[in-house]
């Protein structure tokens, strides 16, 4: 593990990860079910957030809109199951279907029989959707706000399609997972959950190594160049289209995947995971960790949540308060985030102020952002 | 009948057109995309509810007819304040990144939209009105006062008159009108005055007169700001810093007025379209929500800094969700082939034809990127 200002030796890098390691092992006999359940929901909203961070905190793209791919995702998994357990239902298809007076099994469920289909089909469509997406997009060079109210209007129409269409895929009442069967057993049941969270928490891991290898190296760089000055990386004959495009779908399909995690873990998708609150929330995680650290979208996504849980359990109404309380908060007075913060200057500014640490005498600098120093640094 | 869908899609389109107006000129000026304008917007419908209720106290009973036109200029008033205590004390700090100003934006809005559910109307307008106070009191008192050193003395204890004044007006509301006085997540109704019941016939169509009323209100409204911008002395101010800011400061406009000032117009036009939205349907906390993304779409649409590309935007997104939602292609040409009317049936509702518009916008912005009047100039990026 690698911080800005803070080295961690490998003695204990290794100690933590062992810790990590036990906790997650552990953890399933040391929760209670509720819990657990809880826990292993944040953690797959975290891979979601690596998504925001790649793309936010890298390539600085607002994206307003990544619940139509943490959707998508949700919704591949969620036919899958529904169609493998439905050969009780009249026609063989899902029972939903009685309900509306449909037949016949709309075209594009067919594919979703076939468990490997379904598997890839997870992260493969979602990032399918944002390449076509971000390519039209970005082709013409729209960016910045207007980027955004797009992803956000595009969240929207997908919102209403969904929600729209109970023919093809049960509207607004979306569809549920955890009476359906899964190697012969229920996926609500207690033995399936414990699976899921190992392997969502596993799945995190694996998605934190793949962001943190997608930003080293030169494609990183890149990307941090066109967050910083997108006409001089275009000046340099790089062609940002190409760069911000690959990163958009791969944003999309980490929320495919995370989508699908949070699906079979909360028992029913449901266009409601495409509302408008629940993508912005999305950015707040990331920007509350800190972006441009992937560790602090992991953090944010896992802490916010459950401190939205637990005061939510405890004082209902004043949970949108606190909420927005914490965007303004976030934007104007911790820009970098929790983890930027502690990274950079913060703690000893903070110690220099009640006069526990001695001010450091260096010559005025000028005025150079060294947000590339992390990654020299590798 | 072609009449019928035009007048359906101008009264769909007046709305989002005094929706969008104001988050136009603020995205002109400032290029900041304010995400709370629907709940500005939800403020002016409140303001509307608010001010019926007060209309039917015996004191006012007589006037009860005229409340939509005094709500109207309450709605600006209210909303417009509110803009500007957000500019003075968020927008203001994060000049020059608007995707951080979209965040804080989006916080005002959540906090907007729980303070109407769980504080009392009553006194919510009792802090509104305290506001106002607090915020032009100072500004009244004559020049010589101002410069003294004594000012903040000034300033301070008009904001204490102006806490008094709020607090005792909320009493006051509260005690004489008894649906005011407790908080509720429920939606409340407008019910628009007698004469605004009912239909009127133009040339064989009738026509609803709350409609007529709201295409009325966007007309002025939009006469008014054109005639602001392009006559008055601050307009000139206005349209000078949305051309190039630093230029105008060089030349001693104080921007820092002209952004109080937009930012404080385009709040009140949200409150402007609060009360029509408020005439359509029942008022909640979340009726914002429903029109913010139709304005976005307008302004995409439209481009920056022109009015003009507002006004043909709106209007055009209103008369093409009339033609598609309502499958009015299908009753004006009745035998087309059967695929094609297949799918004008599939996009035949409200909400499909909004996904069908999307599309339309994306395939659109292909070929026209910056919009329908986009900004000359000759900046690599802009």
């Amino acid at each position: 593990m690698e911080f800005k200002n803070l080295k961690l030796s490998k003695k204990t890098t290794f100690v933590i990860w062992v810790l990590i390691i036990a906790f997650i092992i552990a953890a399933p006999s040391i929760l209670p079910v509720f819990r657990l359940n809880l826990l292993g929901r944040y953690l797959s909203l975290a891979i979601v957030a690596l998504g925001v961070d790649l793309i936010w905190g890298f390539t600085g793209l607002l994206s307003l809109g990544q619940g139509i791919f943490f959707a998508l995702g949700g919704y591949c998994a969620a036919m899958y199951l529904q169609i493998t357990s439905s050969s009780e239902f009249p026609n063989n298809i899902p029972e939903f279907f009685g309900l509306y007076g449909v037949d016949n099994l709309p075209f594009f469920w067919e594919p979703f029989r076939s468990p490997i289909f379904s598997l890839f089909a997870i992260w493969v469509i979602p990032a399918l959707v944002a390449g076509i997406l971000g390519f039209l997009v970005f082709r013409n060079r729209i960016k910045g706000v207007y980027f955004s109210i797009l992803t956000q209007a595009a969240l929207l129409v997908f919102f209403n399609f969904f929600n729209g269409q109970q023919k093809l895929i049960n509207g607004t009442n979306g569809l549920k997972t955890d009476v359906t069967q899964l190697f012969g057993q229920m996926v609500g049941s207690e033995s399936i959950q414990r699976m899921f969270f190992w392997f969502t928490a596993l799945l995190v891991i694996a998605a934190w190594f793949f962001s943190k290898w997608v930003v080293k190296g030169r494609f990183g760089n890149i990307l941090i160049g066109i967050r910083d000055d997108e006409p001089r990386v275009r000046f340099t004959g790089y062609n940002p289209v190409l760069f911000k495009t690959i990163i958009f779908s791969i944003a999309g399909g980490l929320a495919g995947i995370s989508g699908a995690l949070y699906t079979v873990q909360s028992g029913i998708v449901s266009p409601q995971f495409m509302t408008v609150p629940f993508s912005i929330e999305m950015v707040i995680w990331v920007a509350v960790g800190g972006r441009g650290t992937l560790l602090g979208a992991i953090l944010g996504a896992v802490l916010i949540n459950y401190a939205k849980s637990l005061v939510s359990e405890a004082l209902p109404a004043s949970w949108m308060f606190i909420q927005g309380g914490l965007f303004i908060l976030v934007v104007t007075a911790l820009p970098e985030g929790v983890l930027g913060w502690v990274q950079g200057e913060g703690p000893r500014n903070l110690l220099q102020k009640f006069g526990l640490k001695r001010k450091i005498e260096t010559y005025p600098s000028l005025e150079i952002k060294n947000e590339t120093e992390g990654l020299k640094n590798e | 009948m072609l009449l019928d869908s035009l007048f359906n899609g101008v009264a769909i389109g007046s709305v989002l057109l005094v929706a969008a107006l104001g988050l136009a000129i603020v995205f002109g000026l400032m290029g900041v995309i304010n995400l709370a304008h629907g709940e500005l917007m939800m403020l002016g419908a409140y303001t509307t509810y608010v001010t019926q209720l007060i209309f039917k106290l015996p004191l006012l009973k007589p006037y009860y007819n005229s409340y939509v036109i005094v709500s109207i200029f309450f709605a600006f008033i209210v909303s417009g304040v509110v803009g500007i205590l957000l500019e003075k004390t968020v927008i203001r700090k994060l000049y020059g990144s608007p995707l951080e100003t979209l965040l804080a934006t989006w916080g005002v809005s959540l906090i907007l939209q729980q303070f109407v559910r769980s504080v009392p109307l009553a006194y919510g307008t009792g802090l509104v009105i305290s506001l106002i106070i607090g915020l032009f009191l100072p500004s009244v008192f004559s020049l010589k006062i101002k410069e003294s050193i004594n000012f903040k003395y000034v300033k301070f204890s008009s904001w204490i008159f102006a806490a008094l004044a709020g607090v005792l007006s909320g009493n006051l509301i509260s005690s004489s009108v008894s649906k005011l006085s407790r908080a509720s997540a429920r939606n409340v109704d407008v019910t628009a005055p007698a004469w605004m019941r009912g239909q009127v016939e133009i040339l064989g169509t009738a026509f609803p007169k709350t409609r007529l009323m709201i295409i009325i209100i966007t007309l002025i409204s939009v006469i008014a700001i054109t005639l602001f911008l392009n006559q008055s002395a601050w307009g000139m101010r206005i349209r000078a810093v949305t051309q190039n800011r630093e230029m105008s400061d060089c030349l001693g406009i104080s921007t820092e007025k002209v952004d109080v000032l937009t930012f404080g117009i385009g709040s009140g036009l949200a409150g402007v379209a609060g009360v029509a939205v408020s005439l359509l349907g029942s008022v909640g906390p979340n009726v914002g929500g429903n029109y913010i993304v139709g304005c976005f779409m307008v302004v995409v649409l439209g481009g920056v800094g022109n009015l003009l590309g507002t006004i043909f935007a709106s209007f055009g997104i209103g008369i093409m969700t009339d033609l598609i939602g309502a499958g009015r292609l299908l009753t004006i040409w009745p035998d087309m082939p059967l695929p094609l009317s297949n799918t004008i049936n599939f996009f035949a509702t409200t909400s499909m034809a909004r996904v069908m518009i999307f599309a339309l916008i994306v395939i659109f912005l292909q070929f026209k990127p910056t919009g329908l009047f986009p900004q000359k100039g000759r900046m690599v990026e802009s």
